[in-house]
């Protein structure tokens, strides 16, 4: 269709009116095919990790020894006995209905064991999260700000080690040095034995749960087991979200509104923190929104090393169990979380920045 | 006392040096040389990355060198000598069987670099072909192969490992296809960027005017183009490449023990680190080392190739 010809100023608000909105609709409609594509995808590479098995899924149920019937049976039972395409939808049609089947090491249905975990590692995720921000940040912006001093050099040595060491052995060091010989923290798990079922699950979050019943012994108890895991998580994302608001802060200081600012007798912190940080907001959002998204990862890792009844260590339990019903659907929701993220990070970063709209 | 003290121009080193520095070059390969000499001059002003390229070369020649290196095979038990702090004997200790952990950490390396190296050989000519053919062909190819590529993309490299090595089975070999079925998409991405921006210059319609086919000018005249950044990416994912592996063989879906792989050495040594901090310690520092090499060789050969970044 061809813009409308501008013929009277009136008439011509409406349309561009219009016309806006046709865009904004047009663009919607592609975000939410590409999304479904992605959905679709992640569904179709899960499905294909599934076929994928070099056992017979069969065989591994009924045995060797089986006769034909028997085989038959239990191969029309779960669905291989018809084509890949029928297959494919009745995978689809379970996932997206939470109908994932029942997790053969646990001998619970999936989607109430991934219900169970998935607060322990949110809980985790999040004290790691709010490390990362919180000392990431600042380091970030001072390194920037005190380009190539001492703790410039000090930051840049502190992220390279952290992109650099194994999350997991810094996990086992650490409750060498802080659990065993020094005692400074509570060791593996999420409470000690002791605490379990004193306080009641509110919200699955240990340390916000502990705080609404009022029990402060339980939170501190609670707290010396998530700090030592929580730290080490968060570690990675300090290094990365300090990196990105060193360079992110750079690009702002060198553009000539903050020698302006500073000419018009604004102190050097204002102009940092009310025109140059300010600024940079908008990007650093997106960037924890995929630091988030990455901790995720961390957490396969970090909670088995500290045996954290999450959503990591239900995975790695699945994985060494051979149990493609556990593991298919993690892995999908890892998926499925990751683009949701993005998407979320990509509105922020429409709704926050004007020069997107 | 003669006079004739002028240094002859053909003393190798100085003449070799002065052949690089030359102003005029003779030849397509002098040329190519001189830039390599002088990327080089640039790479070796910078401390760090020299001590990750000298930390490579190290860990190379150990791994070439371990049966000279090794005091020890790398799974000679002794249950005499078992969990013993590190000594004049046995440097980095032993573990829970009396084995030598240094003499496994030398082996490990092997390993190491057989993993990195293998997943690099398996990746780049993947994400090569898949990048170059989405960038050179555009439209539904390009739209096709980017989707495809995405969808990768949308999973944490780690995770889509642990999927595929649970799909594949446990052991070194399908975790080097795991590992390099989630690097290939970062690389396809790379070669695509760098294939949109030669695909329209004159030298490759003067080919195509000639007649060259497609996959002749993909092969021939792109993908030539495209690998010294390739090369750059991969160096930088290395040190990822290497974390997830270790992560693999940690979490027992990797190299399996009795192999001297490092995130496996991790695993048996749990049990037992506790009271033997350097069956722990030490494996791990391995890991670190490498990686951080990786990183710091891999930062300054991306300065020395693009001098935009910094």
């Amino acid at each position: 269709m061809g813009r409308a010809p501008a013929t009277v100023a009136a008439g011509a608000s409406p349309g561009a009116r219009w016309s806006t909105l046709g865009r904004w609709a047009r663009a919607a409609g592609r975000q939410i095919g590409s999304v479904l594509f992605t959905l679709l995808g992640l569904l179709a590479l899960t499905f294909f990790m599934g076929r994928m098995l070099p056992i017979d899924p069969v065989i591994s149920i009924v045995g060797e020894q089986a006769d034909q019937a028997t085989y038959d049976m239990v191969r029309h039972q779960l669905g291989l006995d018809q084509p890949l395409y029928t297959q494919f939808w009745i995978f689809i049609r379970d996932m997206l209905t939470g109908h994932f089947g029942n997790a053969l090491f646990t001998g619970h249905p999936v989607a109430q064991d991934l219900a169970r975990v998935f607060p322990a590692t949110i809980e985790l995720a999040s004290f790691a999260i709010i490390i990362g921000v919180g000392i990431g940040v600042p380091l970030g912006i001072l390194a920037a700000v005190y380009r190539d001093s001492l703790l410039d050099h000090a930051a840049r040595v502190v992220g390279l080690l952290g992109y650099s060491s194994p999350s997991f052995w810094l996990g086992l060091m650490g409750l060498i040095v802080f659990y065993a010989w020094l005692g400074w923290v509570g060791g593996p798990g999420r409470i000690d034995v002791f605490y379990i079922d004193v306080i009641q699950p509110h919200t699955g979050l240990m340390l916000v749960d502990s705080l609404i019943d009022g029990e402060y012994e339980v939170f501190r108890n609670v707290f010396s087991h998530i700090v030592l895991p929580g730290t080490i998580l968060g570690y990675g994302s300090m290094a990365y979200i300090s990196r990105m608001t060193r360079s992110f802060m750079l690009e702002q200081l060198g553009q000539e509104y903050v020698i302006a600012a500073r000419v018009k007798g604004l102190s050097r912190w204002r102009v940092i923190w009310r025109h140059a940080f300010r600024n940079i907001l908008v990007q650093l959002i997106t960037v924890i929104a995929l630091a988030y998204a990455f901790l995720l990862e961390g957490a396969v890792l970090t909670e088995t090393v500290f045996a954290w009844p999450g959503f990591g260590r239900y995975l790695v339990s699945g994985l060494l169990a051979g149990d493609m019903n556990a593991v298919l659907p993690c892995v999908l929701i890892v998926g499925i979380i990751f683009v949701a993220l993005n998407l979320i990070a990509d509105a922020l970063y429409r709704l926050l920045d004007p020069r997107t709209r | 006392m003669s006079t004739t003290a002028a240094p002859p121009p053909t003393l190798p080193a100085p003449g070799l040096r002065r052949w690089l520095r030359a102003e005029i070059t003779t030849s397509p390969t002098h040329a190519r040389l001189q830039r390599f000499y002088f990327s080089w001059l640039r790479f070796r002003s910078n401390p760090m990355a020299m001590i990750g390229l000298i930390i490579l070369l190290g860990l190379v020649l150990v791994a070439i060198f371990a049966p000279l290196l090794a005091p020890r095979g790398f799974n000679a038990q002794s249950l005499d000598h078992r969990l013993l702090p590190p000594s004049a004997t046995n440097w980095f200790g032993t573990d829970e069987l009396g084995r030598d952990i240094y003499s496994r950490i030398v082996y490990g390396a092997r390993i190491t670099l057989y993993i990195s190296s293998l997943v690099a050989v398996i990746a780049a000519p993947i994400g090569l072909a898949v990048g170059t053919t989405a960038g050179y062909f555009g439209g539904w190819t390009d739209t096709v192969l980017m989707r495809i590529n995405d969808i990768f993309l949308s999973f944490p490299g780690l995770i889509l490992a642990l999927g595929f090595v649970a799909a594949l089975g446990p052991g070194i070999g399908n975790a080097i296809i795991a590992i390099s079925l989630t690097a290939w998409p970062a690389i396809a991405r790379l070669a695509r960027a760098e294939t949109l921006t030669i695909r329209n210059s004159d030298y490759i319609a003067a080919i195509r005017i000639q007649g060259a086919s497609s996959l002749r000018i993909i092969l021939r005249h792109i993908v030539p183009m495209c690998i010294p950044s390739v090369v750059v990416r991969i160096t930088l994912n290395m040190a990822g490449i290497i974390l997830t592996a270790a992560g693999l063989g940690f979490l027992g879906l990797g190299a399996q023990p009795p192999m001297p792989e490092w995130g496996a050495m991790l695993s048996t040594g749990r049990q037992n680190m506790m009271g033997a901090w350097w069956i722990a310690a030490v494996p791990g520092l391995a890991i670190l080392f490498t990686s951080l090499a990786f990183n710091l060789f891999g930062d300054g050969l991306r300065d020395v190739l693009d001098p935009r970044s910094e």
